[in-house]
């Protein structure tokens, strides 16, 4: 264990210091690492295509200035503060002034200050704001000023809303309407439904609003882009999601269309927390858990663009020089770097020598590009020397080495050892509690006595207000005390005998979703997650998805993804399915799509992950797909992270 | 043949025809005379009120309703009020405008729909006169008060009233007015005398017609045409003025010579008709006036009266329906004696064909040689659609099949569509339907609307047999009529609830897209509610069934389908309504049994009503839950007290839910607020809601060492904890005496490490080698990589032997100034590989 990655850090820490000597040197003229660098993530010959997710942004676009052009003249525009990014993807200030929106405004709950006479609030369909508006416009009636106002639910609108407008009596007062933006295309192969709450929501709350959206969005692909011919899925909200699609599906009129993808797989973020709270080492993950990524769009700080401003980047695959590093794992990012800017060197030095012709032709076609790629260049290497300067000061090494043994299962005293002094030193509050549900997962659930002494130190350095956020974390069963006495039986029956035959059933699921116990020792033994310790990993050429930690572990969530598609379907995986749960299901669709042969689209498959999906994820996809010679697109509530996660299940500040 | 141009009349350079559509089956014995007469346009149904101004109760009116053929839908005697203006809505609704500006909505068959009324000023001021017009936006209904003003309502289904601005000068009933719609809004056009206004929202305009003819002293009849494009004037002197409706341009003026009032006026202009016209009605005479100074004049033998359409007028008297309109162009061509149009040799070619004659072959090629064949094809099927007779029809389209034959490249699709648009116009023309479209009159209306008007008329076979003829899409077409005729049929009385349910179950079973909550409505508004609950059995979408449930007061059916049904937004609905509709207890009875709605609720409660949060919390007696609750509002609190007393609460609560260790923890926590209060209150720092963790640390930080160790002691705070905090404290402060006296004071629970590190940390080099020599020998090599020692970490690792350590210290090496002590490395690690 220790060896191999020893190896990826050591040797990362020496190419960093060559890298960085000759890079002030105006770029470097060998590297001898950089020439064999044989790279995960070339794409193959003969990878299909995939759909132009770009219709999505311009359906999304017309629907919107359709409700603009519903309250006619000027008005201003309230956005809530979260639809800010998504909305600039889909319409800019611009194209907003066209329709005559005058000002633009962020929901921040407070007073406003605005002269116009129309009032548009385009929102997330939540209470809080909902009761901010009727205060607005009970306050304006109070003061005797007439203005109209419209509000703008997206993707869609809940009644609980509308109860609000009129229990403060103002339904009468706004018109409201729905704009269903349901997807929003973040990459040629990332579509997100851009709602963080859908986690805390479904999973924390039993709260099953959204579960009608993602079925939406589901619909909305269909429509727009053709059926599948199977679905597969797991988890209780996939279940859930599938059949709120099936109801729609059988709604609306059928139209018979050449699939655009073969297959659908629904996976719930229950079923696999280990991946999400593990840290991220491939480099968009990286960039991701650092500078945090918002809605495809990273900001640089001054210590990255080495000037004294921030610079806004857009992360997908038209930056080239991204779409080369981002599914990388860390450690051969440097080589990579430095082997293009070599690259770019010779490209410029091509103009010594040059005649007035060739000149002019290559500034006309070589320069800009040249230029282009310069810029990216220097940005994500600046990018590489901040996170390696923030990941050694903190002892990174020493937390990688305990979350491979917390998933190996090897060495948990010292482990333990290592997360109580990290609670005591006040290292991070965020990351002490991943740790913490690390153990609980892989342990399923800690010792009485562990459970208590951590907690209680836990509490005495982040304070009392997270006795709420252990509470939380129970109830999601990812930080739990072991326990001998009360069952889960005990606890049904109990219940049960309140509830009629009919809901019992459903009641059953949801306690046992509830109180589910993480099996993870058992299911990484049985789908081989963690490979043997000892054996040597070389990043440079992954052999199967683990590259992604590192060569420590292979995600839950795509190995089972990998293992259905590869069967057909859940025969064969009952043990696995067991574990998890159950709640599996496979159908075949309706467009009866076996007689095709292997087009394009069959080699497409469409993996949606209910509660958010990390980048270290859709890199080990991405991985998957070329090894297996189909692509993958992953649809997903919202991109998330441990932080993330864990941040919305905090319950600190409300 | 020949006689196809019997009944055409030229006028200027058209021609206009006369076309008998029904020998009316209705047995009117007075005719239409005394009867206020309503009929829809697009062939739509006609209404009579017979004696409307008779005013005894013992001769009351009676009102009428008749297909346009003249067969009797509806009958019965009129007992409100009177009735000033008949006229049918966009959806072949009747609206009957009383006097006191009630108007009151009946459908085809005389039920009474529902009323509104135009308004008090209108029913103070009484209702002189009104018009019932049709716009974009739907029907819309005028009315001229009393009061000698305008009230305007555009739509009726969505009633606006707009009362429109005075016209000055105007002493009694304006000699005329009409209604156009105009830059997205109606308006209104006044004549009082020879003044002509424009009312719409704001003002009122005087306006003057160009070139109006000046010995007119009066305007006392004009009309709008259908698109309200155009407007036609005629003035007391005789004269028909025609122009654009916006009165920017004069299109002609005819003198009729006749200068007594007329009874109507309507225009008869199609689509691309060659010059504008219009019908001027008198008693017993109708004239034809257009561009050139002659006219055409009709005898009449009865009352009429004038109906106007997209593409001519339909003439309706006691025993006739008629329709009059310009000849259309290709009919023109084909059919005017003489023509040598390529239609027309076309037909004469056919014609010899069929006689099995060879000029058939010299005229196809007299067309064939100036290749207008294609032409001629078009223009027999163009022909076919304006005809009438089922017999000229097929004639026309036998002769352009014949053409075609002689075509390689000639699309098909135009004469496919219109031998089914045929087929279809002249089923509905039929004497027992009664609805006399046009061909032209058809493409404007849509497929879709003649269905509707079918169904309106409980047509449902012969609506569902179009739709299947002219494959409809199913979700527009057949499923729409069966969810009408369910409607329909859920409305029969004598027929018992299980036999409905069945044989509407049974007739929609396989039709997509059926709505069986619309039906299961309808089921219910008729009184119906078992039937309602059946049929919403069949509904499979939970969204559509709940709502109804509601309505019908099933709230715990409703509550339990949209549990079922998974939707959460579903169950806030039923969870709210019942909130409302039921007291508090029963309320809470009925959640505790739906534990999905009671959470859903909560979830509400957390973000709108805190207090009943905590009421539902103490009626589980869900102690965890309370105690959490108290936890969180203490946050909220500003006041120390309060808080304390909130957590007190908790702990309360913590013990009854026999979880000691939250109840400890939240003691702990009110010990501390305590603590701290005191020393902020002694010492003046800020300290109140602070972890103890970070208590501790302000303390240090400031010197407070005392303190820091009291609560060291009261809280137990484990002896590492203490040792890093203190370490970490004194090092921010650089207080190297003080720390050295700490890693002095006993054996450190944590090594020397971490005393090393943050030194260094904090640059401090020659403190940091103080403490590499009390390193255990585990963590010596690092310890002395720490400082930057390489000897002594060299040293370190060949003392314990192992080879890992040798490793890491060779790596750090440099290979410059570190030669020898590599070399010393490389061969200890050499000697520790051979063991």
């Amino acid at each position: 264990m220790t060896i191999f990655y020893d190896y990826g850090w050591n040797r990362l820490n020496r190419i960093q210091n060559h890298f960085r000597k000759k890079v002030d040197e105006v770029y470097p003229a060998s590297d001898s690492v950089v020439g064999s660098l044989h790279m995960a993530h070339t794409e193959r010959r003969d990878a299909p295509e995939l759909p132009d997710f770009s219709l999505l942004k311009r359906l999304a676009r017309d629907q919107l200035i359709f409700l603009l052009e519903q309250l006619p003249g000027k008005k201003d525009l309230f956005i809530d503060a979260d639809l800010m990014s998504p909305l600039d993807r889909i319409a800019n200030v611009t194209i907003l002034k066209q329709h005559e929106v005058d000002k633009l405004y962020k929901v921040e709950l407070k007073p406003i200050v605005s002269n116009s006479d129309q009032l548009c609030f385009l929102i997330r369909p939540r209470i809080q704001t909902v009761k901010w508006i009727s205060d607005l416009v009970n306050s304006d009636k109070v003061a005797g000023r007439f203005r109209r106002y419209k509000i703008i639910f997206t993707p869609q609108k809940f009644y609980a809303c509308e109860t609000v407008l009129e229990e403060q009596g103002v339904y009468g007062d706004v018109t409201i309407d729905e704009w269903n933006f349901y997807i929003l295309p973040l990459d040629d192969d990332i579509l997100s439904l851009e709602l963080p709450e859908f986690f805390r929501d479904n999973f924390l709350e039993g709260d099953q609003r959204w579960v009608t959206t993602a079925g939406s969005a589901l619909h909305l692909l269909q429509t727009v882009y053709g059926s599948f011919s199977k679905v597969y899925g797991i988890g209780r909200c996939a279940k859930m999601v599938y059949e709120s699609w099936r109801e729609l599906m059988e709604e609306g009129e059928q139209r018979t269309r050449q699939p655009e993808f073969a297959k659908v797989f629904l996976i719930d973020r229950d079923v696999d927390y280990v991946t999400p709270l593990c840290s991220q080492v491939v480099y968009e993950g990286l960039v991701d858990d650092i500078f945090r990524i918002k809605c495809g769009s990273v900001e640089f700080g001054p210590d990255v663009t080495s000037s004294d401003k921030s610079i806004k980047v857009m992360l997908n695959s038209q930056d080239k020089v991204f779409n080369e590093i981002r599914n990388e794992h860390f450690s051969n990012v440097f080589g990579f770097l430095s082997q293009k800017a070599k690259n770019l060197q010779t490209a410029y030095d091509k103009r010594r020598g040059m005649d007035i012709q060739q000149m002019k032709a290559f500034v006309a076609d070589e320069l800009k590009g040249l230029k282009q790629e310069h810029r990216l260049l220097s940005l994500h290497i600046g990018a590489s020397e901040s996170m390696m300067k923030k990941k050694t000061k903190q002892d990174f090494q020493e937390l990688l080495k305990t979350e491979h043994s917390l998933l190996e299962g090897f060495e948990i005293r010292e482990c333990i050892t290592y997360i109580e002094e990290h609670i005591n030193r006040q290292v991070s509050m965020i990351e002490s509690l991943r740790l913490l549900c690390l153990l609980s997962i892989t342990e399923n659930g800690l010792l009485s006595k562990d459970y208590r002494s951590l907690k209680a130190q836990y509490l005495q350095s982040y304070g009392i207000e997270h006795l709420l956020t252990f509470a939380n974390l129970r109830q999601l069963g990812i930080l739990e005390e072991q326990q001998a006495g009360e069952t889960l039986t005990v606890m049904e029956s109990r219940v049960g005998k309140l509830v009629n035959d009919k809901t019992v059933g459903k009641l059953t699921d949801a306690f046992s979703s509830l109180a589910k116990k993480s099996n993870f020792r058992a299911l990484s033994k049985r789908l081989a997650l963690v490979p043997k310790s000892g054996e040597e990993y070389d990043l440079r050429i992954p052999r199967d998805m683990a590259y992604i930690f590192s060569g420590a572990y292979i995600p839950l969530s795509c190995k089972l993804i990998e293992q259905v598609l590869e069967r057909d379907g859940w025969t064969g995986l009952e043990e696995v399915t067991r574990m998890l749960n159950g709640q599996d299901f496979a159908v075949t669709g309706g467009s009866g799509s076996e007689a095709r042969n292997r087009t394009d689209a069959q080699r497409i498959v469409l993996v949606m992950f209910l509660g958010g999906c990390t980048y270290s994820e859709i890199s080990a996809l991405r991985f998957l797909g070329k090894e297996r010679g189909c692509r993958f697109i992953v649809v997903t509530t919202a991109i998330t992270n441990s932080a993330r996660l864990l941040e919305a299940l905090l319950d600190n500040h409300a | 043949m020949a006689f196809v141009t019997a009944n055409w009349n030229p006028l200027g350079e058209a021609f206009y025809r006369k076309i008998e559509l029904y020998e009316m089956g209705w047995n009117l014995k007075d005719g239409l005379r005394e009867c206020l007469v309503a009929a829809a346009p697009y062939g739509g149904p006609i209404a009579l009120l017979k004696g409307h101004n008779r005013r005894s109760p013992s001769a009351r009116p009676q009102l009428e309703i008749y297909s346009s053929s003249g067969v009797p839908l509806a009958s019965f005697t009129w007992k409100s009020g009177v009735v000033k203006q008949l006229g049918w809505t966009v959806s072949d609704d009747l609206l009957c405008v009383q006097e006191d500006g009630t108007v009151l909505v009946y459908d085809l068959f005389g039920g009474f729909k529902r009323h509104f009324s135009m308004g008090n000023e209108v029913s103070q001021s009484q209702v002189l006169e009104t018009k019932i017009f049709h716009s974009p936006y739907g029907t819309g209904v005028a009315i001229f008060t009393g009061a000698l003003r305008f009230t305007l309502a555009t739509n009726i289904d969505d009633i606006k009233l707009r009362r429109l601005p005075e016209v000055p000068g105007l002493q009694g009933a304006p000699t005329c007015w009409a209604v156009l719609t105009q830059d997205r809004q109606s308006k209104v056009l006044v004549a009082n005398g020879s003044h002509l206004f424009v009312l719409d929202n704001t003002a009122c305009t005087h306006v003057t017609p160009p070139g109006l003819s000046p010995q007119a002293t009066s305007i006392v009849h004009m009309c709008v045409s259908f698109s309200y494009k155009y407007l036609a004037l005629l003035t007391d002197s005789g004269h028909v003025w025609m122009g654009t409706s916006n009165l920017k341009e004069k299109l002609s003026e005819v003198d009729t010579k006749i200068k007594s009032s007329p009874k109507q006026m309507a225009w008869c202009r199609r689509p691309k008709s060659q010059q504008p016209s219009a019908v001027v009605m008198w008693d017993g005479l109708l004239v034809v006036v257009g561009e050139c100074n002659e006219t055409i004049q009709y005898h009449l033998d009865d009352d009429s009266i004038l109906v106007p359409e997209l593409d001519g007028v339909r003439i309706i008297s006691g025993t006739h329906h008629e329709l009059l309109q310009e000849v259309p162009g290709a009919c023109e061509e084909i059919f005017k004696i003489a023509s040598m149009a390529p239609g027309a040799l076309l037909l004469e070619a056919h014609k010899e064909y069929e006689k099995e004659s060879q000029k058939a072959d010299e005229y196809l090629r007299e067309i064939k040689e100036q290749s207008l064949l294609s032409e001629a094809v078009r223009q027999c099927v163009e022909a076919a659609g304006h005809e009438y007779e089922p017999e000229t029809q097929k004639t026309l389209l036998r002769a352009a099949s014949f053409g075609k034959c002689f075509l390689s490249n000639f699309p098909p699709e135009q004469f496919v569509i219109m031998c089914r648009d045929l087929r279809v116009l002249n089923a509905v023309r039929d004497f027992t339907v009664g609805i006399p479209l046009t061909h032209t009159q058809f493409k404007q209306m849509t497929v879709q609307v003649l269905i509707d008007r079918l169904v309106y008329r409980k047509l449902y076979p012969l609506a569902i047999e179009i739709c299947r003829y002219l494959k409809t899409p199913e979700y527009q077409g057949v499923s729409r009529v069966l969810k009408h005729w369910a409607c329909y049929k859920v409305q029969q009385k004598e027929e018992s609830d299980e036999i409905i349910a069945k044989t509407v179950s049974v007739k929609l079973a396989d039709a997509a897209g059926i709505s069986y909550s619309e039906i299961a409505t309808k089921a219910y508004e008729s009184g119906r509610t078992e039937l309602a609950i059946k049929l919403l059995e069949f509904e499979p979408r939970s969204g559509e069934q709940v709502p109804l449930l509601l309505k019908m007061k099933k709230s715990p059916l409703a509550l339990s389908k949209a549990i079922e049904s998974g939707d959460t937004d579903l169950v806030y609905t039923v969870v709210m309504y019942l909130k409302n509709e039921l007291n508090r207890g029963d309320f809470f009875m009925m959640l505790r049994n739906q534990p999905v709605a009671l959470s859903l609720y909560k979830q509400f409660c957390k973000h709108q009503e805190q207090d009943t949060l905590k009421d539902l919390f103490n009626q589980d007696d869900d102690h965890e839950e309370l105690g959490n609750f108290y936890v969180k509002s203490s946050y909220k609190e500003q006041r120390l007290e309060a808080r304390i007393a909130l957590l007190q609460s908790a702990v309360d609560e913590y013990y009854k839910a026999k979880n000691e260790f939250s109840a400890k923890t939240t003691e702990d926590e009110m010990r501390l607020l305590r603590f701290q209060r005191k020393l902020e209150e002694e010492k003046g720092e800020t300290l109140v809601g602070f972890s103890l963790h970070e208590t501790m640390t302000t303390l240090l930080s400031v010197g407070l060492h005392k303190h820091a160790e009291q609560l060291y002691k009261d809280f137990r705070v484990p002896d590492k904890r203490f040792w890093w905090l203190k370490l970490k404290a004194l090092a921010v402060k650089e207080d190297w005496e003080e720390l050295e006296k700490f890693a002095k004071s006993k054996k450190s629970p944590i090594g020397y490490l971490p005393f090393v590190e943050v030194c260094i940390k904090h640059h401090n080099k020659p403190e940091a080698k103080k403490y590499v020599s009390k390193v255990t020998p585990e963590q010596k090599v690092k310890a002395h990589l720490a400082v930057g020692d390489m000897e002594g970490a060299a040293e370190a690792a060949i003392e314990r032997r192992n080879e890992s350590e040798i490793s890491t210290v060779l790596s750090r090496c440099s290979t410059t100034t570190d030669q020898l002590l590599m070399e010393r490395l490389n061969r200890a690690k050499a000697t520790v590989a051979k063991k």
